[in-house]
């Protein structure tokens, strides 16, 4: 395995970040500081060697891991990294390309489920509100029941709006996501 | 009269509406008119840079090029998520002119780079240098806080100005009410962020560490800029409760919300009454209310005798 090219992975983290993944030494202060990885299959220094690596197999098993949608984005490994990289970008490119692939690991299926939930509620208002977003995530997750005692309380405390607010740019706001998905097929 | 822009984002009309309401009361004291943008939309937040790194940075470039449209130079984004996303959004479209060219063709408006993008830390210390330190009647002494930045207010390259792992951008304004700044571990550790919903036993785990530190600190309340973090600490704090994690009742603050105590302002009107984990007792040690305040007094009294 050559070490001075970029694998796939590598190479679409290259072109929408600009950061070579090539240069990561593997120390593993990225995994040391996150503090999601103990929820992780794989740490996010495992992540980056994966992306180092040019078969077929170093590639399906990070787009399949639960670990990318495990990363909350706190930025603690871009912030210490001791070569500047930034594994937390390097994180949004491949959960952008484990969707587009429908290869999302299915342990971590709602928090893709929650993030599709939130842009649709963008698309059809162009803003996020709570109880139009809770209902499309409860619907879409199947995950009913939880935190059910919750929304009195929120209502009483005037903190779930249960009708979207609607701006009147909306059509706008549908043509910049129909236009990112276009160039996402591209 | 100064003006400034302001972008509230969702959070500021639902869970995060204490945020909104002390930033408003606050912006009225010091004699700044907030202008907001007209027609915004939401920033995309999490979601859109998880999944389309063209739409993560197309929202929030709408949300810049009305504010520049609307000749607002600066603009205050309260929520430190929102905040993260504008900003970040301004530095990418200055390093890269082909950024700038395929964004304005996605969201079909002129956009020269011109707006500021100021955080809650930035904005209410800009406050209290434009006259709102002299308007703090209240010494909110004896309180003792432990302020929370969590990711967004402390991590970002060229995004936040404040020292990454320890930041120091609340101590100032809190210092200023009187209050005494604990010594505490989790200023700057994550509270599980957007995951409240979809991955909840982290946020509760993560949270719950935040709270024993602040706690084990001697801190009264937390105090905190977002509106992620406010959920995760106050609302989550009801489920690290009962299901037998911790105890800790910590009443989670807005820095705006503290200010506003200090400033004298109700508890109704900065929203105190609104949170999860009951904060109006430890607001009536400062803002009595008017059946208690003898009472109160009374108690004062004897304290400083």
């Amino acid at each position: 395995m050559s070490h001075t090219q970029q694998s796939e992975l590598g190479a679409r983290i290259a072109e929408q970040t600009g950061m070579n993944v090539l240069e990561c030494y593997q120390c593993g202060k990225c995994t040391a500081g996150c503090p999601m990885a103990k929820y992780m299959d794989l740490t996010p220094s495992q992540v980056m060697r994966l992306c180092q690596m040019s078969d077929e197999g170093a590639k399906e098993q990070v787009l399949r891991s639960g670990a990318i949608w495990t990363c909350a984005g706190c930025l603690t490994c871009t912030q210490r990294c001791p070569k500047q990289l930034d594994p937390a970008a390097a994180m949004d490119v491949l959960r952008e390309l484990s969707n587009r692939e429908k290869m999302t690991s299915p342990q971590r299926r709602k928090i893709l489920a929650f993030h599709k939930a939130f842009l649709t509620t963008v698309r059809k208002t162009g803003r996020m509100s709570e109880f139009p977003l809770v209902r499309r995530y409860k619907i879409s997750s199947r995950d009913f029941f939880s935190d059910v005692l919750l929304a009195p309380l929120m209502v009483a405390k005037g903190k779930l709006g249960f009708k979207a607010h609607k701006i009147k740019g909306r059509s706008q706001i549908k043509t910049i996501f129909q236009t990112c998905a276009d160039l996402a097929r591209k | 009269m100064n003006s400034i822009g302001y972008y509230p984002g969702c959070s500021l009309s639902g869970g995060g509406i204490e945020l909104d309401l002390s930033i408003r009361g606050l912006a009225q004291l010091a004699e700044v008119e907030l202008r907001e943008i007209d027609d915004w939309n939401c920033c995309g937040a999490t979601a859109a840079h998880n999944l389309d790194h063209n739409l993560a940075i197309a929202l929030p470039y709408r949300i810049l090029a009305l504010a520049e449209k609307q000749g607002l130079g600066e603009v205050l984004a309260p929520c430190a998520a929102c905040f993260s996303r504008l900003k970040g959004t301004n530095v990418r479209l200055e390093r890269s002119g082909d950024l700038k060219a395929k964004m304005q063709t996605i969201v079909d408006l002129p956009y020269s780079g011109s707006v500021k993008i100021l955080s809650i830390t930035e904005f209410l210390n800009r406050l209290m240098e434009l006259g709102l330190a002299d308007k703090l009647p209240k010494k909110l002494t004896g309180l003792k806080v432990a302020p929370y930045y969590g990711c967004l207010l402390s991590r970002g390259e060229d995004i936040v100005s404040d020292d990454a792992e320890s930041p120091s951008a609340m101590e100032a304004a809190l210092r200023a009410t009187g209050a005494e700044v604990v010594d505490w571990n989790f200023a700057t550790e994550c509270c599980g962020g957007g995951f409240s919903m979809s991955l909840t036993d982290a946020v509760l785990d993560l949270s719950n560490a935040i709270l024993a530190d602040a706690k084990a600190a001697g801190a009264d309340c937390i105090v905190t800029g977002c509106p992620m973090c406010h959920s995760n600490l106050d609302m989550r704090q009801l489920k690290i409760q009962s299901s037998g994690m911790g105890q800790y009742d910590m009443p989670v603050l807005y820095l705006s919300e503290v200010l506003g105590l200090a400033a004298g302002m109700g508890c109704d009107q900065l929203g105190l009454n609104r949170h999860f984990i009951p904060a109006m007792a430890l607001a009536h040690r400062f803002d009595p209310p008017p059946q208690a305040a003898e009472t109160a007094e009374a108690v004062s009294d004897q304290r400083s005798n």
